[in-house]
């Protein structure tokens, strides 16, 4: 070995060398594994199953009119229910009187633990077996919202826990020292902060509920309260064709793809309030 | 353990604060011990002394950010200690500055400035911002009244959290060592604030490392060590002409960092040689 500063391994290439070689290889095997794949594929069958344009087109304009409107529906009032209850239960989380700490904790535990299928089951069914003559308001609507939310609220207390404790003591401190009450101090300085912490954690649950929606035929829906998943499934079983999938899989996109990029230009207008 | 607190002649609700007796222990960590202090209306007083010396527990004690253990604070006629005082009210008549500035970070400064006055005392939004706009102008960052807090240097910060407690009008101010966290180039910016309002005649108890600044500024100086009220006096006695030991080896080595030589130092560490220098002297 010599004492050139230039490592060189018994192939004779420098280190650097070795690295451009190794990467190159990794292109090709990728490369040569798409084109297996698309060789390999009957590309008419596959556009004929997950591509028909004239089966696509049937779908228009419920798909729009209907399902998509739906799907936002439920989310949108499974979110409000959720993210209220998650704040009330986040509250009583950092408590200090016991029992409010034990219900809330209690209430996480269960909720988190169990399916959100089986949450919506139990409300749905569950409830009004339970309260002869109970009606929930708006009927299918308030048993999504309350099914769905129920379970989301667990997950956004966490959340809303950890964010309002993310706020440094000293905020707390300057505003009861400036007279604010405690009830004051919380809805004034503590949450507006802490839901810049949480904003993106609770857009991931805004987005998971959006998912969670495909499970509200459960609740036994009419052909126009369809979310995009029974509509989908509604014209798969009627056209004997995958397309429909394709459709509600975009239409899915096309709901998350714009909240993720909410959250970051929420997040890029924050920056400077933090 | 010598002391020369002042005497307590007068009755207790005669003075801006009075301290009786007070002591605060975390669990069996005992940072104040029976400590009295009266500070009258226009007084500006400087709490010194090395850090743990309890100097300031003894501040958050007055406006009870921290509850004390035994003992009864005063503000003006109010008891702070008794159960019954409604504390919010109490506190709007107290500026607290803190030595992190506690800026709401998600308010604009006006909106830092505005928002106890609207919602605690309940004055009107115009009202509040002239207000605010006043005292932006007599912190001098009467110019930046649109930014976040994130946007200003920590001198800056700390001028408008100033402003802040005096757009509500407190009869007298709390400061909790307000320039220890600035850059040493800022500390002045702030503390010629501080010295306006004392011209204008506040009433202001600060906890401070700056010498200097006690020296020409306060009325009277308190040093505490231990949990104890050691000195208390006019500057030029207890930071002029330290009588206690313990004051002046605390002056010699704040106005003498270099005092140490660094085979001084111990393996332990250098609390144990100042330890060594309390010893030495207190006993």
């Amino acid at each position: 070995m010599t004492t050139t500063t230039v490592a060189r391994s018994s192939s004779g290439l420098t280190r650097r060398q070795r690295a451009r070689l190794n990467r190159w290889v990794q292109y090709a095997v990728g490369l040569l594994v798409i084109l297996f794949l698309a060789a390999k594929t009957d590309w008419a069958s596959m556009a004929d199953s997950f591509a028909r344009g004239d089966v696509a087109a049937s779908m228009f304009p419920r798909l729009l009119t209907e399902a998509l409107k739906n799907t936002l529906i439920y989310t949108g009032l499974a979110f409000v229910f959720g993210l209220g209850l998650g704040l009330l239960i986040a509250m009583m989380k950092l408590s200090s009187i016991g029992p409010y700490r034990w219900v809330a904790n209690g209430y996480v535990e269960l909720f988190r633990g169990l399916p959100a299928l089986v949450v919506l089951f139990m409300v749905a069914y569950g409830i009004p077996n339970a309260f002869p003559g109970f009606q929930f308001p708006g009927d299918i609507y308030g048993k999504v919202t309350v099914g769905l939310g129920l379970t989301a609220a667990a997950y956004m207390a966490e959340t809303i826990r950890a964010g309002i404790q993310a706020v440094p003591k000293g905020q707390w401190e300057a505003a009861r020292s400036l007279g604010m009450g405690p009830g004051r101090t919380m809805f004034s300085i503590i949450i507006p902060q802490a839901f810049r912490v949480v904003i993106p954690p609770l857009t991931n649950e805004l987005i998971l509920l959006v998912k969670d929606s495909s499970l509200v035929y459960v609740v036994g829906v009419s052909i126009a309260q369809y979310e995009l998943t029974k509509f989908g499934q509604s014209f798969l079983n009627s056209k004997a064709n995958a397309t429909p999938l394709i459709v509600v899989a975009l239409s899915y996109l096309a709901i998350t793809l714009p909240l993720s990029s909410l959250v970051r230009a929420l997040e890029k207008r924050f920056a400077k309030a933090r | 353990m010598p002391t020369t607190q002042s005497a307590h002649a007068t009755s207790p609700g005669a003075h801006a604060i009075s301290i009786r007796n007070l002591s605060k222990a975390f669990g069996d960590h005992v940072v104040l011990r029976d400590i009295s202090i009266d500070i009258d209306p226009g007084q500006v007083v400087c709490v010194i002394g090395p850090s743990g010396s309890g100097k300031s527990t003894l501040l958050r004690c007055v406006n009870l950010l921290e509850t004390p253990t035994s003992g009864q604070i005063w503000v003006g006629a109010d008891e702070m200690t008794d159960p019954d005082v409604d504390i919010d009210k109490v506190r709007r008549r107290i500026g607290m500055v803190f030595q992190s500035f506690n800026l709401f970070p998600h308010l604009k400064v006006l909106d830092n400035l505005t928002i106890a006055q609207t919602k605690v005392l309940g004055r009107s939004k115009d009202e509040a911002v002239e207000v605010a706009r006043r005292n932006l102008g007599r912190v001098g960052m009467a110019d930046r009244e649109d930014a976040f807090p994130s946007q200003l240097s920590g001198g800056q910060q700390q001028r408008i959290a100033i402003a802040r407690s005096l757009s509500m009008d407190p009869e007298l101010m709390l400061f909790d060592e307000p320039t220890s966290a600035l850059d040493p180039e800022l500390v002045g910016e702030v503390l010629a604030v501080m010295k306006g309002l004392a011209g204008e005649g506040m009433t202001m108890m600060i906890v401070t490392h700056e010498m200097g600044f006690a020296r020409e500024v306060a009325d009277r100086v308190v040093f505490m060590d231990g949990g104890y009220v050691v000195e208390d006096g006019h500057p030029s006695e207890v930071i002029g002409n330290p009588k206690e030991q313990r004051t002046k080896s605390f002056l010699h080595r704040v106005l003498n960092p270099m005092v140490i030589e660094p085979e001084e130092i111990h393996p332990d560490g250098i609390h144990d040689h100042i330890a060594d220098i309390y010893d030495g002297g207190a006993r």
